[in-house]
């Protein structure tokens, strides 16, 4: 059995958990829509400047990313069922596996977020493939690194610190590049911009989900 | 002897305290090693390390089959754990639990192996039942379900038969007899039914 259908296997047992008892998506949910709605009624349907509209959807998105996200491993650990996990399965296709949960979890969180956010800031979206492409690729990065912060923070006594701690430096050349581009698709500008910056994220996510399959073997048995 | 589990100079330190050190065995082929301590003598570290799920601080445990010595990933697919530590997902029922270890092993999942192992282990109508609804002792009965799924030629057992009651202690010392002719069976207890089962013994201090 190859390592895709084991990868499938995990991401499909969280989706079911997730389903059922609903660990992370109801507190990520709430957390986007409050957000969004508590800055929409400050705004009093005031128009929000590009830098600020950008920036705000994509600090609602790292937010959620972490209260989300960093639940994967930690949920592992702190439940018990990460020995048995060990005992079972090779680390990539466990990584892979909850990485896919974690783009899933985040992917279906955008479907909800972002139509709310256009909504609520009456915005319109000037390049609108360059607009997907970017939150696409930022949430997929967000959900890479996630992962492996949340690996790395589960085997740690002080979780909740360390992931906030160190998902600043690794997050922060993506979430610099998204916000520039989610600015230029949604007011208007060079199209040769957002290439540039999808480009970065192709690379950002690329490196990192390389590095992530390379160091988790570590992470995983330490 | 083709098939072992080699101890060497094995020790563990947690903060600068051994819990044990220099330890020398050697554990043959169907038989079975009883370890035996007071609370705290390193009984759980032992089994942990022999798993591959701590690092030893010296020294270590090697896994040979067929005259070759296992790697991590080798040695994975032939020990079966059952421990306190070890939990199964509560919000999946039983089959599922099965179904998911078999697939992420990658072994091919089948329905009546399933039945016929939940039916072994005392659970054969309980199948469809979520396990976070199962009390202790159904949870522990179905670990061993998990444990002997992909026929494990090692199986190490942490206080084997914790939250089981008489027929499921019977159950358990069945699977012992079975298993060492098989293979091998580590299992870490002070119950003076269970020690009696060995074939050796070390005592942690």
């Amino acid at each position: 059995m190859s390592w895709r259908s084991k990868s499938a296997a995990v991401c499909l047992k969280d989706l079911r958990l997730e389903f059922r008892m609903r660990y992370a998506y109801s507190a990520l949910i709430m957390f986007a829509v409050t957000t969004l709605v508590a800055i929409s009624f400050t705004l009093a349907g005031g128009l929000v400047e590009a830098d600020i509209a950008a920036s705000l959807l994509w600090v609602i998105f790292f937010f959620s990313a972490m209260t989300g996200v960093s639940r994967s491993f930690v949920q592992e650990e702190e439940t018990g069922t990460s020995i048995g996990l060990k005992m079972a399965a090779d680390p990539a296709p466990v990584f892979l596996g909850k990485f896919l949960f974690n783009a899933a979890l985040l992917l279906s969180m955008a479907m909800l977020v972002v139509p709310l956010y256009l909504l609520l800031f009456n915005l319109a979206v000037v390049h609108v493939g360059g607009f997907l492409v970017t939150i696409f690729l930022g949430l997929v990065g967000l959900a890479s690194a996630g992962t492996i912060l949340s690996a790395i923070a589960a085997q740690s006594a002080v979780k909740g610190s360390l992931l906030t701690v160190l998902s600043l430096p690794i997050l922060l050349p993506l979430l610099i590049t998204a916000t520039n581009a989610t600015r230029t698709a949604l007011y208007g500008g060079h199209l040769a911009g957002i290439m540039t910056d999808i480009a970065m994220l192709i690379f950002y996510n690329g490196t990192v989900l390389a590095a992530s399959l390379l160091l988790f073997e570590y992470v995983w048995n330490e | 002897m083709v098939n072992r589990i080699e101890v060497r100079g094995l020790g563990k330190a947690y903060h600068n305290r051994w819990l044990f050190r220099a330890l020398d065995l050697t554990i043959a082929d169907n038989s079975v090693l009883v370890v035996q301590g007071p609370n705290g003598a390193g009984k759980t570290t032992f089994l942990s390390i022999m798993c591959g799920l701590v690092a030893a601080s010296s020294g270590g445990i090697s896994i040979v089959l067929e005259g070759r010595q296992l790697s991590q990933g080798e040695r994975r697919r032939q020990l079966g754990l059952v421990s306190p530590e070890l939990k199964l997902y509560d919000g999946l029922s039983a089959v599922e639990n099965l179904e998911f270890f078999s697939t992420v092993r990658g072994l091919p999942f089948s329905l009546p192996r399933a039945r016929e192992l939940l039916a072994l282990v005392g659970l054969g109508t309980r199948g469809r039942d979520f396990v976070g609804n199962f009390s202790s002792g159904m949870k522990q009965r179905l670990k061993y379900a998990t444990a002997l799924w992909h026929h494990p030629h090692i199986l190490v057992l942490d206080e084997p038969t914790s939250h089981l009651d008489e027929k499921g202690a019977q159950l358990v010392e069945q699977i012992i007899y079975e298993q060492r002719g098989r293979g091998i069976v580590v299992l870490a207890t002070n119950e003076p039914r269970e020690v009696k089962f060995g074939d050796q013994a070390i005592v942690l201090a």
